[in-house]
């Protein structure tokens, strides 16, 4: 069974009198492991697939399966779990908490968890290690660069072990040093059989993933495999 | 969702909020809520305390903590000497001071006046005829001389006069109000009482916020006695100090008891207090409240702009808090232990400023009011009242506002729509 299924999914927002079809009736299947880039021009609707499928907004019709789950069924307190135990968030502007040292923030969800303090300290240690961050984990978001904010923004992303993992333009604010070295994270997740959606409008980076789906005007214009 | 991670990670998230946030928006909410503290203590504490004073200071210098005087269809208290002999036999009692206490004329000028149709400068007040070491030493009354001294011990031909009975202390002119036009000490003066005549010497003014006192004359209580014809030493007034409060009731008993009740209205120093004053002191601390009130009210208020502006400020924040899955349960609890921990802070500083810097600087130093020397009077269970009050409010408008934002659509948090 495919890790996402959407089918027929549409959303539209009423401005006045008119009515803006955002997204106009997509169907896509990503499999479990595959690292799959959303791509389109400004406008296309690719960052409202994207709320879609992180279940953070709801569509206006259509149907949303997340690792067997009916995820539109699910009230806002069951999604915010359902996230926690399945969904790995990366955003464009990084989104950690400032108030948070790094080492904290990766540790937020894993207490949210139910994982004990000190346990949750040695995964997160470990998470930062993982993306190179190890020794930064005292610094507060603001102490840190971009490309090592976004770094422990996957690290808290993937620290809980979600099957799933979207990721918000995560090269949008970076260098290409810093991007590259994030793509090579991000493949390195898919080898570890995790799926990553990234949402990109940089080519470059969306032909390191395994397939791109372009959007257009809140449709799907086309697949290719790389 | 379990409660252990919710309140887990509220504490996480509050902790670190509080100490590594916006803090002056910290030590704003603070510095609010310590001084509404103040506000509802001091406010409510100095109104009551205005009466409070001066129903003390009246148990201290005039009724002491027990009042035998005469009963309304008599002229003195009867059987005098046998009461004082059972107040003397009566447990409990520390001391007592008998005093006579008499309606008196009192006129000055009389030698000088040239025209014998000129009115008169006179007043009318009770003279009181004391023991002066006794009535000093069970109501400390000539600490409260202003001017001149006190009586001595068998001193003739001298009169202290309460300052409500002089012109310059009063300077009010009313038909219905007679002060004395004098100077004061070493003035002469004539006391007419019991259709009796006798030229005395001012040799003091007793200043003492008490009404009883300021309003009365006072003088040798053997000399008074003749004027008055009263040679079976029937006293009006007996005045009667006891070890402690707890005392008071079974002193009171055991008189009663003794039978002085049948010849003299005997009271508590709080029955014996005219009963205006209590209605004062409930109304003042009515009125304490209401201002009190309006503080918690107003404090609210801004505790929840404040809290709701950070909140909006953070709107994001809690959007992605709930996108990566924090509980809103969590996120919730979080903005409501900062209030918490806003709330014990400053209600901790509200009380330090309060009960240690304020009040004790106000009971060293009373505020000088007309008619009473001002302190803040304040209980424990009005000030946990205040405590509690104030702690829910707090509570409430840091509570609200955060869950008003955490409600909010998950995506529309994070656009900040």
């Amino acid at each position: 069974m495919a890790l996402i299924q959407a089918e027929q999914l549409t959303k539209k927002y009423q401005d006045g009198e008119t009515v803006i079809t955002a997204l106009g009736g997509v169907s896509l299947s990503i499999e479990h492991g595959e690292f799959v880039a959303i791509t389109g021009r400004s406008g296309s609707g690719k960052s409202t697939l994207f709320h879609q499928l992180g279940l953070i907004d709801n569509p206006t019709s259509g149907s949303l399966m997340v690792d067997g789950t009916d995820a539109l069924r699910l009230t806002e307190k069951q999604k915010t779990g359902f996230r926690l135990k399945h969904i790995g968030y990366i955003f464009q502007d990084f989104a950690l908490i400032p108030t948070l040292t790094a080492l904290e923030n990766v540790v937020l969800p894993l207490l949210m968890a139910g994982v004990p303090h000190a346990k949750a300290n040695e995964i997160a240690a470990a998470t930062l290690a993982s993306v190179g961050l190890e020794g930064r984990g005292k610094h507060l978001p603001s102490e840190l660069s971009g490309g090592q904010q976004q770094r422990v923004s996957i690290a808290r992303a993937i620290s809980h072990n979600p099957a799933l993992i979207l990721a918000d333009e995560p090269t949008a604010n970076l260098d290409h040093e810093s991007s590259i070295r994030i793509m090579g994270i991000f493949k390195a997740l898919r080898d570890r059989g995790i799926t990553v959606v990234m949402i990109t409008h940089e080519n470059e980076y969306a032909k390191m993933t395994d397939r791109v789906i372009t959007l257009f005007d809140g449709v799907i214009e086309k697949e290719e495999r790389n | 969702m379990s409660l252990g991670p919710v309140f887990r990670v509220a504490f996480f998230i509050a902790l670190r909020d509080t100490v590594r946030g916006n803090r002056w928006a910290s030590a704003l909410t603070i510095l609010l809520i310590t001084l509404t503290f103040v506000n509802l203590v001091i406010v409510g504490g100095v109104l009551v305390g205005l009466i409070e004073s001066s129903s003390l200071a009246n148990r201290v210098r005039h009724s002491s903590d027990i009042l035998l005087s005469t009963p309304a269809s008599k002229s003195y208290i009867e059987q005098s000497a046998a009461i004082i002999s059972l107040i003397e036999r009566t447990d409990g009692v520390v001391k007592y001071s008998a005093r006579y206490a008499e309606p008196a004329t009192i006129t000055a000028g009389y030698k000088t006046k040239l025209n014998p149709k000129d009115v008169e400068d006179y007043a009318r007040a009770v003279v009181a005829g004391i023991d002066p070491v006794r009535e000093n030493d069970l109501t400390g009354i000539a600490e409260k001389v202003v001017e001149g001294r006190f009586l001595k011990p068998n001193e003739f031909g001298a009169i202290v006069l309460g300052s409500n009975l002089l012109y310059k202390y009063i300077p009010i002119d009313s038909p219905g109000l007679q002060t004395l036009d004098i100077k004061g000490v070493g003035e002469k003066v004539r006391l007419t009482v019991g259709g009796n005549n006798k030229e005395l010497t001012v040799v003091g003014i007793i200043k003492s916020k008490v009404g009883e006192i300021d309003q009365r004359m006072f003088m040798n209580g053997a000399e008074l006695r003749p004027l008055i014809r009263r040679n079976d030493l029937n006293v009006d007034e007996i005045a009667v100090q006891v070890t402690d409060d707890a005392a008071i009731a079974s002193v009171k008993a055991a008189l009663i008891a003794g039978g002085a009740g049948k010849f003299a209205r005997i009271q508590t120093w709080e029955e014996a207090q005219p009963k205006f004053i209590q209605d004062i002191k409930n109304t003042f601390a009515i009125l304490g409240n209401i201002i009190g009130s309006v503080g918690v009210v107003a404090s609210s208020i801004t505790i929840f702009i404040i809290v709701f502006v950070s909140a909006i400020v953070r709107r994001k924040q809690i959007g992605i808090l709930k996108a990566i899955g924090i509980n809103s349960n969590a996120i919730e609890l979080a903005y409501a232990m900062q209030s918490v921990f806003y709330g014990i802070v400053g209600i901790t500083l509200g009380m330090v400023i309060s009960f240690l810097v304020i009040k004790p600087y106000v009971d060293l130093h009373p505020i000088n009011f007309p008619f009473s020397d001002g302190i803040i009077a304040t209980t424990w269970p009005s000030t946990i009242a205040r405590i509690v009050a104030l702690f829910a409010a707090t509570l409430f408008a840091g509570y609200i506002p955060a869950k008003l934002i955490v409600r909010k659509n998950t995506i529309d948090a994070i656009l900040g729509r």
